[in-house]
């Protein structure tokens, strides 16, 4: 057909042309769409990982609001140093201190969010191609940052106990052997997102090990810790090595991730790198926020607080393992001892991506395990997180879910498809 | 004293995103035309509100079921509010893309042979033989689409009968009936339709050019991915037929004020019916704003002139 009158063009992006090549990994998705409906209070979210702030005493916040905007206006409002407030980071040192990590104050810098330690870190360490090691699955967080950083992201076998140091090594020495570098083995040790398991003691030394034989330094996220249900999980990595593990610790789980704080614990010479990154990219973490987390910290009983989110999500856990067994005895299940999430394993031939629309119309969402890989793995994956309904409604939740799979095997079973 | 309108959007549908940003994009507009303006979203406190604040108008940028079923509109229709887009009638038999195929052809209008399947069917029959008789009989390549559901969700472009399977468990995902089509090959139009009282009138041919192939998700929310030709790279004679079928579409389904017309005009410059859209997109993206702006109006005040159409009807 010939063009008869002048058309207008385009395609609603001036600077195509322009953007860096990485920045082709940032689209939409249909699967973001969908989870727009979360929002909806109609839907129960077993997809997001927030944690239950409705347990947390509001009267408490308001009184370190009132408190630090009584003694520390001031410099709450204004610019702070790039590695952070000092009495915060002495704060932090006393957390620590419950994993087990020992800590100089100058080794700790405040960042938005452990999140962001994460992206810091990634920035420093890794060039398009470099390997990093990461559990399978792993946090999706993560996997967008290295996907982002183009690099090559490994998934290494992790079972019950966390992941394998037998596979690690060998993972290692393969992609060695292909000429790549291997930089960085990414963990959450403990009640890890997605997966819900925790690397055992035995494990954790044979871990360092590997990593130390092969130069491998160690990000140790650790976000999930202190919300241990039955036994207190194993001491952190970075308590046996403050030379090749780089700790990430966060308050938006014991606290609010609202706030947006949390910190890295590096070595010296990472440390300095990281803190001319952070004020490069952001100048100073958000004062303010610091302030309140430091008041909050100083005027209550914040351990109790962490017990009660404990006993919290406790129950949640529990909650969600009964109507597992109840509407889904097919479905297999890890059996967390704390945090936040379940790794479901569907039947066969299932594929969570893409019955998630089936999940919307039936009220409940949830991620698919697609998203907690960087190879394409984990389509017969779900995860399932307890931590933000009700217990009743996580009940509610995975009753609905079973509805959904055997909507959906009803479906493949008459298609024969897969 | 300025129109109150109420604008809905949102909801619990599949399409949920994309009305939150048609809504606000509504919403930018009609502001900037010096209405005064509230977003809400459909819940259960909806029918009191709407009882309680009586709006002069109600524009519904709802996606999906619900938001075009042609559900609100008749509830809006009872509670005797005026409101922009099609009536509750009217939207029903649009949405239901395969009962819309059905009135088009008997006004002459070429659209792809089709079958539309419930899923009940495939239960009840072998799913392996009833698929090989639609392959044998319509030929590949063919469009799997859901029946009712939007924005390209569950759309499938099936080449043999190898993929034919997994595509009908992906549309059957978003509702229990699916629509199979012969594929077509040439130009994607969307042609926007326009009554502002006075007689429906088209907007010039959008024409959708897409890298990938295929119109999915993706490509019609992300900028950059697609290329649109405005208006379309057609021969004066075939704009012209392309504009009168979108026209007679407008007509024969009876609707109202506004309806985005989606076409494939093939290799000899045959119009084909795809599906019409009561309530077009309107995000930044969307293929009606690109209309009006190709038109020489401006957004503020055509969506402005189609509320008091509305008020008016």
């Amino acid at each position: 057909m010939t063009q008869t009158r002048s058309s207008s063009v385009t395609n609603f992006d001036s600077w195509k042309h322009a953007y860096a090549a990485r920045a082709a990994n940032l689209s939409v998705s249909e699967v973001r769409a969908l989870f727009s409906v979360v929002s909806r209070p109609e839907v129960v979210s077993l997809a997001g990982g927030m944690p239950d702030v409705s347990a947390l005493d509001g009267a408490l916040i308001e009184e370190a609001f009132n408190s630090m905007m009584a003694s520390r206006r001031n410099y709450a409002l204004q610019y702070g140093g790039g590695q952070g407030d000092l009495r915060l980071r002495e704060q932090i040192q006393e957390i620590m201190l419950l994993d087990g990590v020992q800590g100089s104050v100058d080794d700790i810098m405040i960042t938005t969010g452990s999140q962001h330690a994460l992206e810091l870190l990634a920035d420093l360490f890794l060039d398009a191609g470099d390997v990093v090691m990461v559990e399978a699955p792993s946090y999706v967080g993560a996997v967008g940052i290295f996907r982002h950083k183009e690099a090559h992201i490994e998934h290494v076998f992790t079972d019950e106990d966390g992941i394998s140091p037998e596979a690690l090594a060998e993972a290692a020495d393969r992609m060695t052997a292909a000429g790549k570098k291997v930089k960085l083995l990414y963990l959450v040790p403990n009640f890890a997102n997605p997966s819900g398991v925790t690397l055992s003691a035995e494990r954790r030394q044979q871990v360092l090990q590997v990593c130390k034989e092969r130069g491998i330094l160690i990000i140790e996220d650790n976000p999930y810790g202190l919300l241990y249900f039955e036994n207190q999980p194993p001491k952190a990595l970075r308590a046996f090595d403050s030379e090749g593990v780089v700790y990430l610790g966060s308050f938006s789980k014991i606290l609010s991730p609202g706030l947006r704080v949390g910190y890295v614990l590096a070595p010296p010479a990472i440390r300095d790198k990281l803190i001319l990154a952070n004020e490069s990219a952001i100048l100073s973490p958000a004062t303010f926020a610091q302030m309140l987390v430091s008041e909050y910290l100083s005027i209550s009983d914040w351990k109790g607080q962490i017990d009660r989110y404990r006993n919290l999500y406790r129950e949640k856990r529990d909650a969600a393992l009964e109507a597992l067994e109840q509407y889904l005895p097919r479905v297999q299940t890890t059996k967390p001892n704390g945090g936040f999430f379940l790794w479901l394993t569907l039947p066969q031939g299932l594929n969570s991506k893409e019955m998630l629309p089936l999940a919307v119309t039936e009220l409940v969402a949830y991620t698919p395990g697609t998203a907690f890989y960087g190879d394409g793995r984990g389509a017969n994956n779900i995860r399932v997180c307890y931590s933000h309904p009700t217990a009743e409604n996580v009940k509610v939740g995975i009753k609905r879910l079973s509805k959904v799979i055997n909507l959906q095997l009803d479906l493949l079973d008459t298609f024969r498809a897969e | 004293m300025s129109l109150r309108v109420l604008i809905l959007a949102g909801g619990i549908s599949h399409e949920r995103d994309v009305s939150l940003k048609s809504g606000r994009r509504v919403a930018d507009a009609l502001i900037d035309a010096g209405a005064e303006v509230e977003i809400r979203e459909p819940d259960g406190d909806l029918i009191g509100h709407l009882i309680a604040s009586r709006p002069d108008v109600v524009w519904s940028t709802l996606h999906g079921a619900v938001g075009e079923d042609g559900t609100i509109q008749s509830l809006l229709e009872l509670a005797g509010i005026p409101f922009v887009g099609s009536d509750g009638a009217a939207a029903t038999l649009a949405w239901n893309k395969p009962t819309a195929k059905t009135i088009l052809r008997r006004h002459g209008i070429q659209t792809p042979d089709s079958i539309s399947l419930p899923r009940a069917t495939f239960r009840e029959l072998n799913a392996e033989s009833v698929l090989a008789m639609v392959g044998t009989q319509l030929g590949f390549p063919l469009i799997v689409k859901p029946a009712e559901s939007g924005s390209a969700q569950g759309v499938t472009k099936v080449e043999n009968a190898s993929g034919f399977a997994k595509a009908m468990v992906d549309a059957f995902v978003y509702c229990d009936t699916v629509l199979i089509e012969k594929f077509v090959s040439g130009t994607e139009l969307a042609i926007s339709v326009v009554d502002l009282g006075f007689g429906p009138r088209t907007l010039p041919a959008v024409e959708v050019e897409v890298e990938t192939g295929s119109f999915g998700y993706n490509e019609r929310y992300s900028p950059g991915e697609t290329t649109y030709y405005v208006p379309a790279r057609l021969t004066p004679g075939v704009a012209e037929r392309a504009s009168e079928v979108a026209l007679t579409a407008h007509t024969a389904l009876r609707l109202r004020h506004l309806s985005r017309i989606d076409l494939i005009v093939d290799h000899e410059g045959t119009p084909w019916f795809l599906e019409a859209n009561v309530t077009p997109g309107m995000t930044e993206t969307s293929l009606f704003p690109q209309a009006v702006l190709a038109d020489g109006s401006d957004l503020a005040e055509s969506y402005l002139a189609i509320a008091q159409a509305a008020l008016r009807s």
